[in-house]
């Protein structure tokens, strides 16, 4: 359970709103380096459960590991946990009023202490590695929202997280721009990062997971590498699931395949 | 001429101690204003029960108070209790009470205003809730504040005049009795207005740059051009 070859191991997650059931039971592991795509139809608690790995949202049941310590809510202490834990949002949530720099300095300079040229290096690393140093000084309006979005995912990078949680990061996005927001997830994922990816873009899932994870109803139906939920599913709803996907979105990997 | 001279000899010297007592009043009641507006306006906000609860009973004890009454009680009902203030402090202390309250209605209305999804993204990269209030709620929110704070910072400069109730000899004190002694009320009341008028004047354009200063793309259409 918390053996040391797994970055994230996550036990019997639970959590209700209100009366309505969202997580009923979800378990997975993450080894170093893997890619783990979580697909479903919406309303699934695939968001909520991402939200529940860094406490976002606070578990009603279950536990998190992040090698090999578990992740509590006291105060303080969740904080150097999420610092491990790198989000990028639907809707990117840049700080509004902050440039595309200021917003990847903003938690070196607060959070890890960076003086102020240390935490402006370190941000334009980040920005170059995403390919928006040309727009460290334009504001989040400024920003088409795959560029935006590139820039939340320098702000989580610039952290050094061992794991990165992106919550459908290309669902706010123009079809147009969903391409260049998978490239840099992609050249992440090749990179050797450690991922948990929810999407709708079975393009990405099929050639970057190294696990796929079916969720219905609040739990997993089933899981397998790409090969095996896309062409031999163990369940009709996922293949029902995966067809729908195909008739709304195309062909896999003929998007960004 | 007989006026003029009056008004050179006589009044602007006094006029003057008293301007300068005035600003000195608006100077010290602005910041700490200030600062009471935002601590109970992010204690009504984020703060627990207990703390919400006293933010809120503050705001509605000092907006219900009457200013003139509230600097009484400060200046002439403390002292039988053993609490003593200098006019200047007990104007003082009256002003940033009242400006306070009201500041925090601007200020919390406009932390409302600022999405949820930015202090979630503070906090998802290890910001403590304060640091998130800190450092990407208030900038925000201060900066949708500003017009309407900017506004108790007019209405701050006139009711300044009411220092003079309780022996604080400000520029409407330091008028009137001057006017009294020389018996010229006309010349000397224009010529108040018109100082207020200077110092509301300075305030706006200030508030006017500090508006443009802070604007960040993003933040809506523009009332000032250029």
């Amino acid at each position: 359970m918390t053996d040391s070859k797994y970055v994230l191991v996550v036990e019997d997650i639970h959590k209700s709103f209100g009366e309505t059931e969202v997580l009923r039971g979800v378990s997975f592991q993450v080894a170093k380096g893997e890619t783990l795509v979580f697909i479903g139809p919406s309303g699934t608690g695939k968001s909520t459960l991402l939200r529940c790995v860094n406490q976002l949202t606070v578990p009603d049941r279950g536990k998190v590991w992040l090698n090999g310590e578990e992740v509590v809510h006291s105060h303080g202490k969740i904080n150097l946990y999420r610092q491990k834990m790198g989000m990028v949002f639907q809707n990117f949530y840049l700080f509004d009023h902050l440039t595309a720099l200021g917003n990847v300095e903003i938690s070196l300079l607060k959070v890890k202490k960076m003086n102020k040229k240390e935490a402006k290096e370190k941000a334009m690393h980040e920005l170059e590695r995403v390919g928006m140093v040309q727009k460290a000084n334009f504001y989040p309006a400024e920003l088409s929202g795959g560029q935006a979005q590139r820039v939340s995912i320098a702000r989580a990078l610039a952290m050094d997280p061992e794991v990165m949680l992106f919550d459908e990061p290309t669902s706010a996005l123009d079809p147009e721009l969903t391409g260049e927001v998978l490239d840099v997830m992609k050249n992440l994922a090749r990179a050797g990062m450690t991922m948990l990816v929810v999407t709708h873009e079975m393009g990405f899932a099929s050639s970057v997971a190294n696990q796929i994870l079916f969720m219905e109803d609040g739990a997993i139906l089933e899981r397998g590498t790409p090969e095996k939920i896309f062409y031999r599913p163990d369940f009709e709803r996922t293949q029902k699931f995966l067809s729908k996907m195909t008739e709304l979105y195309g062909d896999l990997g003929q998007k960004n395949g | 001429m007989d006026s003029l001279v009056f008004i050179q000899k006589q009044l602007l010297p006094a006029l003057l101690e008293g301007t300068s007592v005035t600003v000195k009043l608006i100077l010290l009641s602005i910041p700490f204003g200030l600062l009471t507006g935002i601590i109970v306006a992010v204690g009504r906000v984020y703060g627990n029960k207990t703390i919400s609860m006293i933010c809120r009973l503050y705001v509605l004890f000092f907006k219900g108070c009457p200013l003139l009454l509230l600097l009484f009680m400060i200046y002439f009902g403390l002292p039988p209790l053993g609490i003593s203030f200098s006019p200047i402090a007990a104007s003082v202390l009256g002003f940033v009470l009242c400006n306070g309250a009201y500041s925090s209605e601007y200020i919390r209305g406009a932390i409302q205003s600022v999405k949820v999804g930015q202090i979630t993204a503070a906090e998802a990269l290890g910001m403590t809730r304060l640091q998130g209030v800190l450092y990407i709620i208030l900038p925000q929110a201060f900066r949708r504040a500003l017009p309407g704070v900017g506004n108790e910072i007019i209405y701050l400069i006139k009711y300044s005049s009411l220092a003079y109730m309780i022996t604080c000899i400000e520029l409407t004190g330091a008028g009137k009795i001057v006017a009294a002694r020389y018996f010229r009320f006309t010349e000397t009341f224009i010529v108040i207005g018109i100082i207020y008028l200077i110092l509301v004047t300075i305030a706006t354009k200030l508030l006017n740059f500090a508006e443009r200063k802070l604007y960040y793309p993003g933040m809506g259409p523009t009332s000032f051009k250029g």
